[in-house]
């Protein structure tokens, strides 16, 4: 025996739903079932046909699917193919033996399933995006009001009214169409499966709209096949920019040609006058001090290849007449984003340090032997990369200038790369950490860890033992630099 | 004379549309129901129309106005071009997003400009247009702001509370092309832009102790480069893309086909907008950003640091790698899968997740809604192998488009 089982049929999940599960209770196989849309002459059926619904076992109580069949479901309901209520009763008559069959996406049911829904949920993104609303005038004053007429595929009205309200929520609205329609009005969302007559408008906004569109199409890169998959012609009659479309895609061709063709002409007379200008500012100002002249300038630096990859340079900072400067390697992610040095996690164990030691930051002088930020990329991120000897020996002329700036009775090397840049010379820091020694212009050289060598110890004693031995270098050097005789500044 | 508010919008379109980026999307969530507002983001942006050129409308794109004391070589509004100058007040602005808005036109605004006077003048006005749609308008759609070179701290930090996403254009893959063509620029500008706006967007995102976020362009930043106006070649478009990705944590680099323009510079090509090229390169942007492919891996497949034009650059590599296939859709790990020619990242998964209730066909995966037609030499599965096609040597053929055939006159 076959069950037939009639509906309207004009996307509304809880009619179907109510039948299905009556006859998924009865274990009804689907083979047994036929589905028939209600025609849009009702007499077909006698109301007595229709209310009529046989007498069916009870042999589930409960009937369970999971969650993501119900967001199918009600996307596949929306749809007008015929087999679409057989497919959902398909699907859910044999979820309840295998309550994983959504997840196998080449059981011909499910595919087609997923096919319904996408359509649906396809049609109703069109309808988001292609509906156009023109103004009408409102017999409540405080409140504009719009209509819009629209020609979807599915039964997509209802489920897709939400958006809108959501979206025009100060403005009075209506969107008919021959699938039924919907209307806001402040207060309440009202919607109806009935088909719809066209309401009748125009909007001067239109007028502005094609001049838009038609200025912001690009004639020298036609895409015919991109326009239309996205946009489909059977769209077009409902949008005002569409009408254009034919004349814009006649003429681009000549568009481009004529700008070709087109002898390039002399330039505005304001541009003169903007050329002067800029080749004014290029200068470096006069004004500037002499340590700010020469960070203007290691700004532009391109002497080594790391400009190119870098954000930009990071120059020394802190007081230009400091008795004691810190030396580190080069710039890391954080210092190259802020174009400060030391900025970052080991600047942090820095500054913490400084404390412990009893320096203030303003007052010291701090910098690095390479002014930028040398990496190489893993995934989304920075990793840093040690400076080579090429890289460190051309950046050496800048910390050459700073030390002769700002000339400190005390360098502090933090590092083999500021000992390098600083001494000319390769040696491990165990082997000179600690003891003075003298450099050029009475300078005294303290060498210690970098920061950053203490950050990436992962043994949590020894690191701490390193950050304690870490102040101390600092203390020493000040130490050091108050035993030192006062130095004549002046050159 | 003035010109009318149509003949504005004319011009300052026209000067707006070789910016590639119309995107509405990747920012948070939100709609007007509890302000009684206008407007809202869905997460997914959404494109209200599309022109003939095949691209996507989803935003009123337009500068703020096109005189620029700016002249970059590749640009319309350079201030050697005779292009017709026209400028908005905010107000213009402000009544034509609402406007277009409330039509459903459009998801929003993309304001960009030439710079006027000083880069703090352009920025502190383009600011405003964003405040009064905001904080006037109770607008609550989409907002892209064009973030001008050298503008103060305060102002980015002003449109960053209020824009979806801030963008600044790289304009060329190097600082050499930069120089050459756009003099007055410094790529040490435009990269301390970007590694400002990464600090914030990063130092918004996380909590404050007190639980709220601050608001800071949620959509992130973009950026955008010309392809084919100087000779870089697409190893070094991508390494620098794939840079700037990893520098700033950029949404988007997007590549923009260099095309003519109308009064164009005597410095630079006529030529066809290299569309193919383009397309190329968004395919490989996209196996570097999402399918584990190393750009290295991309580029050093074709000649002189090219991308094949015929090929996409996935078949390509796989043409170039034929050892690492056939690869068995049954027991392979998801990082092999997502080499295979022809497969995208929902087709993996759906592999993954059907694969463990039975062994996969080849019909299979036709129901996936996956086309087998390139895929099919690539893999094994239950009852299919490609056997020994791997190995021949004209597979390329099998790809390829074919040569078009001569006419007889």
């Amino acid at each position: 025996m076959r069950y037939q089982v009639i509906l309207e049929g004009r996307g509304d999940l809880e009619e179907w739903r109510n039948a299905a599960r009556a006859y998924v209770c009865a274990n009804i196989r689907p083979e047994y079932m036929e589905w028939v849309v209600e025609k849009s002459a009702p007499d077909l059926f006698s109301a007595t046909e229709r209310q009529h619904t046989p007498v069916l076992a009870h042999l589930r109580e409960h009937i369970f699917v999971p969650p993501a069949f119900l967001k199918l479901a009600e996307a596949a309901i929306c749809h007008t193919a015929p087999d679409r209520f057989d497919t959902l009763y398909k699907v859910l008559f044999h979820l309840q033996d295998d309550r994983f069959l959504l997840n196998d996406r080449s059981n011909s049911n499910i595919a087609r399933l997923h096919q319904l829904a996408n359509n649906v949920r396809r049609d109703s993104h069109k309808m988001k995006a292609f509906v156009r609303f023109r103004e009408v005038p409102n017999a409540a004053a405080n409140r504009r009001r719009f209509v819009a007429w629209f020609e979807p595929d599915h039964f997509i009205v209802e489920r897709t009214a939400p958006f809108f309200q959501k979206r025009f929520t100060d403005m009075d609205w209506l969107i008919a169409s021959p699938k039924g329609t919907a209307a806001w009005d402040g207060t309440t969302l009202k919607t109806s499966r009935k088909p719809s007559p066209r309401p009748e408008a125009t909007d001067q906004m239109d007028e502005l709209w094609q001049t838009y569109f038609a200025n912001i199409f690009n004639p020298a890169r036609l895409k015919l096949k991109a326009m239309q998959s996205e946009m489909p012609k059977k769209y077009w009659k409902n949008m005002p920019e569409a009408a254009l479309i034919p004349e814009l895609i006649e003429k681009a061709e000549a568009r481009v040609r004529n700008m070709h063709a087109a002898q390039a002409k002399q330039p505005p007379t304001f541009h003169q006058r903007l050329q002067e200008k800029w080749k004014a500012e290029g200068e470096v100002p006069s004004l500037l001090s002499p340590f700010e002249q020469l960070q203007h300038q290691a700004a532009q630096c391109t002497a080594c290849s790391l400009h190119c990859n870098a954000t930009q340079t990071v120059f020394g900072e802190g007081a230009t007449d400091a008795s004691i400067m810190f030396v580190g390697e080069q710039p890391g992610d954080h210092e190259d984003l802020t174009g400060r040095p030391f900025v970052g996690p080991a600047g942090e164990l820095f500054d913490q340090a400084l404390n412990a030691a009893g320096i203030d930051r303003l007052k010291i002088y701090v910098t690095n032997a390479v002014k930028h930020f040398k990496h190489i990329q893993r995934g989304k991120r920075r990793l840093h990369e040690r400076p080579n000897t090429q890289e460190i020996e051309h950046c050496r002329w800048w910390l050459a200038k700073e030390l002769g700036l700002v000339q400190p009775n005390v360098v502090v090397a933090m590092g083999a790369t500021a000992y390098l840049s600083l001494s000319g010379e390769r040696k491990p820091i165990a082997e000179i950490r600690g003891a003075p020694i003298p450099m050029a212009n009475n300078i005294m050289m303290l060498v210690t860890t970098h920061p950053a060598a203490i950050l990436r110890m992962p043994d949590k004693r020894k690191q701490e033992k390193m950050r304690e031995i870490f102040v101390q270098d600092i203390r020493a050097a000040t130490h050091l630099c108050a035993t030192l005789p006062a130095r004549n500044l002046s050159p | 004379m003035q010109k009318s508010l149509k003949e504005r919008l004319a011009i300052l379109s026209d000067a707006a549309k070789y910016d590639a980026s119309c995107a509405s999307s990747g920012t948070t969530k939100r709609d007007a129901m509890e302000s009684g507002g206008l407007g809202s983001t869905e997460g997914m942006g959404i494109c209200h129309a599309y022109t003939p050129d095949g691209r996507c409308i989803s935003l009123l794109k337009i500068l703020m106005t096109n005189f620029c004391i700016y002249d970059c070589a590749y640009c319309i509004n350079r201030s050697s071009s005779n292009v017709a100058r026209a400028r908005f007040t905010p107000e213009e602005v402000v009544w034509l997003t609402l406007e277009f808005y409330r039509r459903n036109y459009i998801e929003g605004l993309f304001l960009s400009s030439g710079i006027i006077r000083s880069s703090d003048d352009t920025m502190e006005q383009m600011v405003k247009i964003a405040q009064t749609l905001r904080q006037e308008h109770n607008f609550r759609g989409y907002i892209h702001l064009k973030t001008i070179p050298k503008a103060s701290d305060d102002l980015i930090e002003k449109a960053g509370q209020f824009a979806d996403r801030l963008s600044i254009n790289i304009e060329l893959p190097t600082d050499k092309g930069l120089e050459t063509y756009a003099p007055e620029k410094q790529p040490q500008n435009i990269r301390k832009s970007m590694g400002q706006l990464r600090l914030k967007i990063e130092e918004h995102g996380e909590k404050s102790y007190s639980g709220k976020r601050k608001r800071f362009a949620p959509g992130g930043q973009s950026t955008q480069m010309i392809v084919g106006a100087d000779g870089a070649n697409d190893a070094t478009i991508l390494g620098s893309s794939a840079r700037l990705y990893s520098s700033y944590g950029l949404k988007r680099v997007y590549y923009s086909a260099f095309s003519p323009i109308p009064d164009s510079s005597k410095n630079l090509p006529l030529i066809k907008p290299p569309l193919i090229r383009e397309h190329r390169l968004y395919q490989a942007d996209w196996l570097y950003r999402f399918y584990g492919f190393d750009v290295h891996e991309i580029t050093q497949i074709g000649q002189n640091g090219m991308l094949d034009l015929e090929l996409d650059p996935k078949l390509a590599w796989a043409l170039g790698n034929r050892g690492r296939f056939p690869v068995d859709v049954n027991r392979a790990d998801k990082e092999m899968l997502l080499r295979i020619p022809g497969f995208g990242l929902k087709t993996v998964n759906r592999i993954l997740s059907a694969r463990k209730h039975k062994n996969l066909r080849l019909e299979d995966l036709g129901r996936f809604g996956v086309s087998t037609a390139k895929a099919r030499y690539f893999i094994v599965a239950d009852g299919w192998s490609p056997h020994r096609t791997l190995d021949r040597a004209n597979l390329r053929q099998l790809f390829a488009p074919q040569p078009e055939q001569l006419q007889l006159l």
